[in-house]
């Protein structure tokens, strides 16, 4: 399973690269001693993921929880993995923001060491194969199960893969989400998702999806406009990754609540 | 086992430095110099692919003129320097400085104790918020460092082209002057004049989001020289 360090060529692996100077950053050895507990689903959060016209959209709610409580209701469960792709975390946030930040530095340092980018294909790939790296704290109950999301440069669209607590890996053509919300936020987007939604039908799809999921999820956290807090969103295009800006996602929010009002 | 000449130690050095100066001159020459928002990196380099200037980390950049096995070498060594400091602590403690120290470390231990030295001479150069913060440093290939201030230009016949650059060069130049100046002085006074797809060129750019390092081509380059 890890890839030996080779004997031939400059191994463009940051993950190699620490764990031979005896850094562990997924926490491979943590499995000694004790037992195995079953291994559960993420108890938090909802990520969405949705194809649009251009590119794709990724967004998840801003809530983290302890148990019954509310660690955090301003927290981002979206991050740019590099300048073409993004990827969202459920799970233990701990394991999961660790994770991510290892990803980001695997892949710019490919890029640097290499001087080409990944192809998308590699850093899904490379992705899945991190978290098969964890596995020992998967089976301490410590799960993580991101969503990634990028721009296919050389296919010229956008693409989503979907993963499992122990690596699999699987592509998406439409729309997926992770969390325990997910179920909600998928019933949803199959209501609203179609083939080529433009930018602002995608945000709102996006937005509607993890309104749903927080009515129906305690874990999973609304808008809180009286805050101002709302989803995080990013969308990947050929032309990169951004933000959306929250007045955007506000706008998006109450255009979603209009509609409401006047179905009801 | 017959007994090695004797060589005294100052004649070893100097065969050792001689050795490596003329590998060094023999390559073509890359410059640096400071503009208004950050640093720009000219090469004379007829190759598209192998590269002599790179990106190291968010805000530092690596160039190089030698022996591409040997500056490849380093610059990958440099990489995962900085990759590694920064996953341990935090982007910001990732510092051209003790890339400088790490690089004159081992070019010095390669100089005494290896075989050969290497034949290289290297910049690793950081753009800082402000244009006093940029830092230059110079790196030779017995492992003497310099910090230097405005330009620096090393292989091929670095003197010279130093003089014409310094003729031309001024503090705060914009980014389109700059790249008249150094494209100018790489060209040679007498005889034809090089075709500008032979140059690399890059920038650091502190107006830029977290990585400020970026290649300019071609026709970026054309852009630029003719504004």
């Amino acid at each position: 399973m890890t890839p030996e360090e080779p004997s031939f060529g400059a191994n463009p692996s940051f993950f190699d690269l620490v764990r031979n100077l005896g850094v562990d950053p997924l926490g491979r050895a943590a499995a000694a001693g004790g037992e195995p507990l079953a291994p559960l689903p993420p108890h938090g959060t909802t990520v969405v993921a949705l194809q649009f016209a251009e590119g794709v959209i990724m967004a998840g709610d801003r809530r983290a929880v302890e148990g019954y409580a509310i660690a955090d209701s301003r927290m981002d469960k979206v991050f740019p993995a590099d300048e073409h792709s993004v990827v969202g975390i459920a799970g233990v946030a701990g394991q999961a923001l660790d994770l991510v930040r290892l990803f980001q530095t695997e892949l710019e340092h490919y890029e640097k060491v290499e001087g080409d980018a990944l192809s998308l294909e590699g850093k899904a790939n490379r992705l899945a194969q991190l978290i098969r790296s964890s596995l020992p704290m998967v089976m301490q109950g410590l799960v993580v199960v991101p969503i990634y999301g990028g721009f296919d440069l050389r296919k010229g669209q956008g693409r989503i893969f979907r993963y499992d607590a122990i690596g699999g890996r699987y592509e998406e053509i439409d729309y997926n989400a992770t969390g325990s919300g997910s179920r909600d936020a998928k019933a949803s987007l199959k209501k609203r998702w179609r083939a080529g939604m433009a930018r602002q039908d995608g945000v709102e799809a996006a937005v509607e999806s993890l309104l749903d999921a927080s009515e129906a999820d305690t874990a999973t956290g609304g808008p809180d406009p009286v805050r101002g807090i709302y989803p995080s969103v990013h969308i990947v295009t050929a032309d990169g990754v951004e933000e959306v800006p929250a007045d955007e996602t506000r706008l998006a929010f109450e255009a979603v609540l209009a509609r409401r009002e006047g179905s009801s | 086992m017959p007994m090695p000449f004797y060589v005294a130690p100052e004649q070893m050095m100097k065969d050792r430095s001689d050795y490596a100066r003329k590998g060094i001159a023999r390559g073509k020459p890359v410059i640096a110099m400071e503009y208004a928002d950050g640093i720009l990196f000219i090469a004379d380099n007829p190759s598209t692919h192998l590269y002599k200037i790179s990106e190291i980390y968010d805000r530092i950049a690596f160039a190089a003129v030698g022996k591409y096995s040997e500056f490849e070498n380093l610059r990958i060594a440099g990489v995962r320097l900085a990759d590694v400091r920064g996953y341990s602590y935090d982007r910001e403690d990732v510092t051209a400085k003790s890339l400088a120290n790490a690089y004159s470390q081992g070019l010095a231990t390669i100089f005494t104790q290896e075989m050969k030295p290497y034949e290289v001479e290297i910049l690793v150069a950081q753009v800082g918020e402000r244009p006093e913060d940029n830092e230059l440093f110079h790196i030779l290939y017995d492992g003497s460092v310099t910090d230097e201030d405005g330009f620096v230009v090393m292989g091929g016949e670095a003197e010279a082209l130093a003089d014409r650059l310094k003729s031309g060069y001024r503090q705060g130049m914009d980014l389109s002057d700059a790249a008249k100046v150094g494209v100018e002085s790489l060209w040679p006074q007498d005889g034809e004049r090089l075709d500008p797809s032979r140059l690399e060129v890059a920038v650091l750019d502190r107006t830029r989001p977290r990585r400020k390092f970026l290649r300019l081509p071609d026709e970026e380059l054309g852009r630029i020289l003719q504004g």
